[in-house]
């Protein structure tokens, strides 16, 4: 059983910050699972934890009443899951589930906040990391928005 | 430049706006093309389109079409049933030089529609695979009920050494696969970046993106080929409607390497 | 190629009026449907011609850009005007061509065939009496472009093959002419079966010279006499005067990179508020060769036949690919018919599209010169910043 600091230090959100900085996330962190169709949270739910996703798939799904609940977005290994806690209200935008069974690290915002506070260099790291997961992720909204395979449109 | 006569003798829905057609010739000449190529397919009466040959190379005897509803003549070839004959000529352009990628790896990225044509590429690349090292299908589509040729995507992966990935824009919550921009399936794909050859189909915005991670990646601009479309009615060079500037799509295309186009694709409306 | 004689020529002979009515006779009687400038609402356009009063015989033109005037000349030249209103490519390469025709079998199939279409001016071969310099370079043009390819057009060269082609040089070139910039007249150097030059001296004469054996053959039919000195210098005084009166120049250099580099100048959105995108350049253009299809089905659905129409790449559609076009703006349309016609045309043919006719100034309703605008980008380049990295 490897220990959340080996956990923490091999995944590539976290490539690249030392090893004292990851002991201090380790302090906010917490191994988690999840079965296939388990939810990780729910939209309006309070906002208090960033998941950093080791195995298995998690999907964003939005639902709407008389339509089909629709996944917008899958995270895979390698990847992280929720961004409100960063920014108030602290509220969940949409569902996360899990797709098949997920193992991930659950970083307590809370402790994360404050860690960040007390660090800015700590906390200039992370946001440098979450701006560029938010970049791409952003690029692959707004291009699926052009909808380029939608019927009248070449594709 | 006259129409061949075809009978349609198979049909199949592949998705709501999407028919493939088996085709035999009349004449039992066959057609013998290269993948990437397309035929000027005529719906009598009706008028005639440029249409990317997705068959297999190898077996010139049965001519195949993959056919999307976007208009009157493409949807009278969707509805064309067992029996009925419809007009060819081609084939036509310059296709995918799929031998160029022999002794490397190959990367089969297909947006849409855009699988139509690259699988003839890639049954091309399945029946001699000892030549190629790693091979990656990446398929992006709409939705996962527009996901083309899934069948054939499992088969490829199962039984081809072929690693198949594929993503949508959006999904029902049946859906359990990836969901997002089929660039994000670059990262996941293990290649040797610098002996790859690159082919790419599908719209041109999703073209420029993938180009743009490709090259990030390494691939050389001259190694990454894309497949252009613009307005055609001859398919021979003499209509000059496909031009894209000095290109003529129907004679120099609609493979063009990226290094050759670059420039072009840059400029809004050219 | 203008002005100066190739060394290599055929020696120069002279007719007179009824050396060149015969000259008609001839080739009439040899088979060829003969045709010629004509006047005919008020513009010098092609015609049948079975006697030279079918000629334009003392009719100038006055032409600038967006105007074009019929004047009396106050002789009696017989091609005195400068261009063809409409130019010959309406006879080698009409406007709408059956290309075949297909009729349904019992068995659910169809059969097609190939037609051989007729013009409205007669059918092939065709003897053209008096097509300028400029016009023949087009029809090279045409040539390469629509008979040396995979695949040729072959109903171009059903009419083109055969064509007796005799060549007037340009006595009195018009406000729009600029073939001399392109290097294309106003004395044609190769191309032709006979070129003839008009005299009017005392005598109204043609210089006459063969440029092929069959034009040899026939002008030797004429029995005409050799060429005075004075005759041959005579002739070359009329090019080199054509030659100093050009209407308008173009500074062709590096005009293919010119283009291309200059894809954004602000000079485009200029000619787009003017240009009305109506496709008149494209039609009298004697090397635009742009063409779509239309089927027309009987209404029984037995019938079908399949027609080549003249398109223009003016037109909202002509780019359009899947719900919308590619050229939706004016804009993007002029500078996809300027930039084809004198950049991209370089890379695919060998050569421009342009042969300084000066057609396409004559007959913009709202006057556009294609020579100003290359000129406009030319004088303020303003090429994008840094390597093109559109992938």
């Amino acid at each position: 059983m490897r220990s959340l600091q080996d956990l923490l230090a091999e995944h590539p959100f976290f490539a690249g910050l030392d090893e004292s900085t990851v002991s201090m996330l380790v302090g906010c962190s917490v191994n988690v699972h999840y079965r296939a169709g388990e939810y990780l949270f729910h939209e309006g739910e309070p906002a208090d934890r960033l998941f950093v996703v080791r195995r298995g798939r998690v999907a964003l799904d939005v639902h709407a009443p008389g339509q089909p609940e629709m996944v917008v977005d899958t995270v895979d290994e390698g990847g992280v899951v929720g961004w409100s806690w960063l920014v108030p209200p602290y509220r969940w935008f949409f569902d996360a589930r899990a797709v098949q069974e997920v193992s991930a690290v659950a970083v307590d915002a809370t402790c994360l906040r404050a860690k960040c506070d007390e660090d800015p260099a700590l906390g200039y790291a992370l946001m440098q990391r979450v701006a560029g997961v938010m970049y791409h992720r952003l690029q692959s909204a707004r291009v699926r928005l052009l909808d380029l395979y939608g019927a009248g449109r070449a594709g | 430049m006259l129409p061949r006569p075809f009978r349609v003798v198979a049909t199949r829905r592949e998705t709501h706006d999407t028919m493939t057609l088996e085709l035999e010739s009349l004449d039992g000449e066959g057609l013998s093309f290269a993948p990437g190529q397309f035929t000027m397919l005529q719906a009598f009466g009706v008028g005639e389109v440029p249409i990317s040959i997705s068959g297999d190379p190898a077996g010139p005897g049965r001519l195949v079409h993959t056919i999307r509803d976007v208009g009157g003549v493409t949807r009278a070839l969707c509805r064309a049933r067992e029996g009925d004959v419809l007009g060819v000529r081609g084939p036509y352009g310059r296709g995918w030089g799929v031998s160029d990628g022999a002794g490397g790896d190959v990367l089969v990225i297909a947006g849409g529609i855009g699988l139509a044509p690259l699988r003839a590429a890639v049954l091309e690349v399945a029946a001699s695979r000892d030549r190629f090292g790693r091979v990656h299908v990446l398929h992006g589509a709409r939705t996962e009920a527009d996901v083309l040729f899934g069948d054939e995507l499992v088969g490829w992966a199962a039984g081809s050494d072929i690693e198949v990935a594929i993503i949508v824009d959006r999904a029902a919550t049946s859906w359990t696969g990836r969901v997002g921009l089929v660039t994000e399936l670059l990262g996941g794909a293990s290649f040797d970046a610098e002996r790859t050859l690159a082919l790419v189909c599908g719209p041109e915005v999703m073209m420029r993106f993938v180009a743009a991670g490709l090259v990030a990646r390494g691939v050389p601009p001259d190694r990454v080929r894309l497949s252009l479309e613009r307005n055609m009615r001859c398919g021979v060079g003499l209509c000059g409607h496909c031009q894209l500037r000095e290109y003529l799509l129907c004679v120099d295309g609609p493979v063009l390497s990226l290094d050759a186009v670059r420039q072009q694709l840059g400029v809004r409306e050219l | 190629m203008t002005t100066a004689e190739p060394a290599d020529v055929e020696p120069a002979v002279t007719l007179d009026l009824d050396g060149l009515q015969e000259l008609v006779d001839l080739l009439a009687g040899q088979g060829y449907t003969v045709l010629g400038p004509t006047v005919r609402q008020g513009a010098v356009v092609p015609g049948r011609v079975v006697s030279l009063d079918d000629l334009p015989r003392g009719w100038g033109d006055t032409q600038e850009p967006g105007s074009y005037r019929l004047r009396r000349r106050d002789d009696e030249a017989l091609f005195g005007y400068a261009a063809d209103a409409i130019s010959w490519k309406s006879v080698l390469f009409p406007s709408r061509e059956l290309v075949w025709a297909g009729t349904r079998t019992p068995d659910g199939g169809f059969s097609i065939h190939s037609e051989e279409g007729s013009g409205g001016l007669g059918d092939p071969p065709y003897a053209v009496l008096g097509i300028r310099a400029c016009d023949l370079h087009a029809v090279a043009i045409h040539d390469r472009v629509l008979r040396e390819r995979a695949h040729p057009d072959v109903h171009y060269e059903a009419r083109r093959k055969d064509a007796f082609l005799v060549t007037v040089s340009c006595s009195d070139p018009s406000g729009t002419c600029f073939c001399v910039s392109m290097g294309t007249g106003p004395r044609a150097d190769a191309g032709y079966d006979l070129a003839l030059t008009e005299l009017l001296g005392d005598q109204h004469t043609f210089l006459a010279r063969a440029g092929t054996e069959r034009g040899a053959e026939l002008l030797a039919q004429l029995g005409p006499r050799p060429a005075e000195v004075g005759e041959v210098r005579a002739a070359d005084e009329v090019v080199e005067r054509s030659t100093q009166r050009m209407g308008r120049t173009m500074d062709t250099t590096d005009i293919r990179t010119l283009l291309y580099d200059n894809a954004e100048h602000p000079r485009w959105d200029d000619v787009a508020s003017r240009c009305l995108s109506c496709g008149n350049c494209t039609m009298v253009c004697p090397t635009c060769f742009c063409t779509s299809t239309e089927d027309h089905t009987s209404l029984s659905g037995e019938g079908t036949e399949h027609w080549r129409i003249w398109d223009s790449c003016f037109t909202s559609d002509f780019s359009y690919l899947h719900g919308g076009s590619v050229r939706s703006s004016t804009r993007s349309r002029y500078r996809q018919w300027m930039t084809h016609k004198l950049a991209s045309w370089i890379d695919q043919f060998g050569t421009s599209g342009c042969v300084g006719c000066g057609r396409c100034l004559t007959w913009c309703p709202v006057g556009i010169d294609i020579t100003e605008e290359v000129a406009a980008i030319r004088a303020d380049p303003q090429p994008p910043p840094g390597p093109g990295e559109g992938g």
